[in-house]
């Protein structure tokens, strides 16, 4: 691990600040990832700014929304009650993720930032456009049984590794930011980006801006809602494919659907085609087998991945249906 | 830096890079805690902070400062062993005991948080108040502790008699 100098920030104004002047910054929440990268030589900042002393609260509006703090821990979230109770698919999520040791040390920021699993990424010795733009990508032509169906480039097949954001797109969730040029708030859709020829490009964030809380709209507070991830084993690994399904129906039609995937591609993947193929239909098998294959039919396979097409499908349409089917 | 460890003050220099498990390992000489895999994956390195389990192995030391951290060493001794020790040895809790004091240390914060009514992934119902730790769900709870010796059932019955025991 390379040497550098570690700063706690006592607020925002001060990591900012700090980020803004101190050579090769990086902020440190958890260190779950980032210690891990470190070591691996992949990650080498000479300054390390620790933010975990700034926001934790979570805060739940009487509108039904909830704000939450970027240096919240991913179990402070999935145990909060108005979590559990009004966005039941995040708490599921955030659950299915990692283990309990991590998630009691993870930030939302920090689970936000985290970087893909790919492990031609992980590995120094290996062609990595998004550790070294340029060199090429050992993953095309190498290993890629967990490698993105969707939205990818011939310049990075990498996945973006979270349960917590796949949850965070399908509830339009708000990142805040702050940076040296003030405050801003994305909608979580821009907050991550696609691969295209940059990929070490991975979020929209600019330089030295700091993540400070992550909100959830009211829009889809109440909302019947689950987290489905299927993996290699039972517990404790990354998705293959996952899925974060919400919806309401009124006289038998889909009056509300929101679906996001997980595992597939470089970011959190929205599921719109699926979306917009229900919305006002009825609820059954039939129509979320049909949604679902609408949205698959962009998915462009690897030489290892072509199974994640179909376990997508059968995964949209199996908690589509689990979701309508436990209808009072 | 100041670090209390087992209800004990350290005041120890080190280098600003050492991993939380480094620390106890190399510098104070607390090896019950193990190191298996130092990147996250097996939970071997499990101590408490404040009560809450975590992987000493992605824990910079310097941000635990001040932090109440219990290893092993702070639960039981060879002459007083810990329920959860106890209930190892009459279970077969083990076979090597590489994994056990992390399993030990993840136990008992697993213990506390259902406690507090934290849910986890097989819990049916999230908005659930009260959990009850069947079979499935301490799997699913203690599944950040890997072990090679595939000892999971005497552990499983070992902590599920403490856990009965306990609330009796
Ligand atoms: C063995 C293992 C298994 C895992 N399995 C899963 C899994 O199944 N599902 C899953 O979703 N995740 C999984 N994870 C990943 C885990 O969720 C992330 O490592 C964690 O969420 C990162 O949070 P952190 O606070 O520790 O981040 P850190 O490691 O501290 O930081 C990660 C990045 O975020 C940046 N950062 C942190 N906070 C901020 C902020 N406020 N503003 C701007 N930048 C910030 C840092 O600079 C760094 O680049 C696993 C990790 C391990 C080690
Ligand atoms: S040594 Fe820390 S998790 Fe394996
Ligand atoms: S007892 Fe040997 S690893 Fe668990």
């Amino acid at each position: 691990m390379q040497r550098f100098e570690y700063h706690r920030a006592a607020d925002t104004a001060a990591a900012i600040a700090l980020a803004a002047r101190a050579p090769e910054p990086h902020y440190l929440g958890g260190g779950t990832n980032l210690v891990d990268l470190m070591r691996e030589n992949i990650e080498r900042p000479r300054t390390i700014i620790d933010v975990t002393a700034l926001s934790s609260a979570i805060e739940a509006r009487p509108d039904g929304g909830i704000l939450i703090g970027a240096g919240a821990k991913n179990t402070a979230v999935a145990e909060h009650r108005a979590i559990r109770e009004r966005f039941p698919m995040l708490a599921r999520a955030i659950l299915a993720g990692a283990s309990a040791q991590i998630r009691n040390m993870a930030t939302v920021g920090g689970n936000l930032l985290q970087r893909t699993r790919c492990y031609y990424f992980y590995d120094d010795a290996a062609h990595c456009n998004k550790r070294k733009p340029g060199t090429g990508c050992d993953a095309v032509e190498g290993f890629n049984r967990i490698h993105a169906i969707l939205g990818a480039s011939p310049s990075c097949v990498a996945t973006h590794p979270s349960d917590m954001c796949v949850a965070l797109a399908a509830l339009d969730a708000i990142v805040h930011v702050e940076g040296p040029g003030g405050r801003r708030s994305l909608p979580f859709g821009a907050f991550h980006r696609l691969p295209g020829d940059r990929p070490d490009l991975e979020t929209a964030l600019g330089p030295a801006e700091l993540i400070t809380a992550v909100e959830l709209p009211a829009g889809a507070a109440g909302l019947r809602s689950t987290y489905r991830k299927v993996r290699d084993r039972a517990s404790y690994a990354f998705a293959l494919v996952s899925v974060a399904a919400a919806l309401r129906i009124e006289d038998g039609k889909l009056a509300e659907v929101r679906l996001a995937l997980g595992g597939v591609a470089h970011k959190p993947w929205r599921a719109a085609t699926a979306e917009a193929a229900l919305r006002g239909k009825p609820a059954g098998a039939d129509a979320f087998r049909a949604a679902a294959e609408a949205e698959l039919a962009a998915a462009r396979p690897l030489s290892g991945n072509a199974f994640k097409i179909e376990l997508a499908k059968r995964t949209i349409a199996a908690t589509l249906s689990e979701l309508a089917g436990a209808r009072p | 830096m100041r670090f209390s460890i087992n209800g004990a003050d350290h005041e120890i220099d080190f280098d600003i890079r050492t991993s939380l498990l480094d620390l106890l390992r190399e510098h104070l000489q607390l090896t019950g805690t193990k190191k298996g895999c130092d990147q996250g994956a097996c939970g071997a390195c499990t101590v408490l902070v404040d009560g809450e389990r975590i992987n000493a192995c992605l824990a910079l030391a310097v941000q635990y400062q001040g932090r109440a951290i219990t290893t092993i060493e702070g639960l039981g001794t060879p002459g007083h062993l810990h329920a959860l020790q106890a209930a190892f040895v009459e279970h077969d809790g083990f076979q090597c005991g590489y994994c056990t004091p992390g399993q030990i240390c993840s136990a008992v914060g697993m213990a506390a948080e259902a406690r507090r009514g934290v849910p986890s992934v097989v819990t049916a119902d999230l908005a659930a108040t009260q959990i009850a730790l069947d079979h499935d769900e301490l799997r699913e709870r203690m599944s950040g502790n890997l072990c090679r010796c595939g000892a999971h059932n005497g552990i499983i019955d070992a902590v599920r008699q403490v856990l009965a025991r306990e609330a009796a």
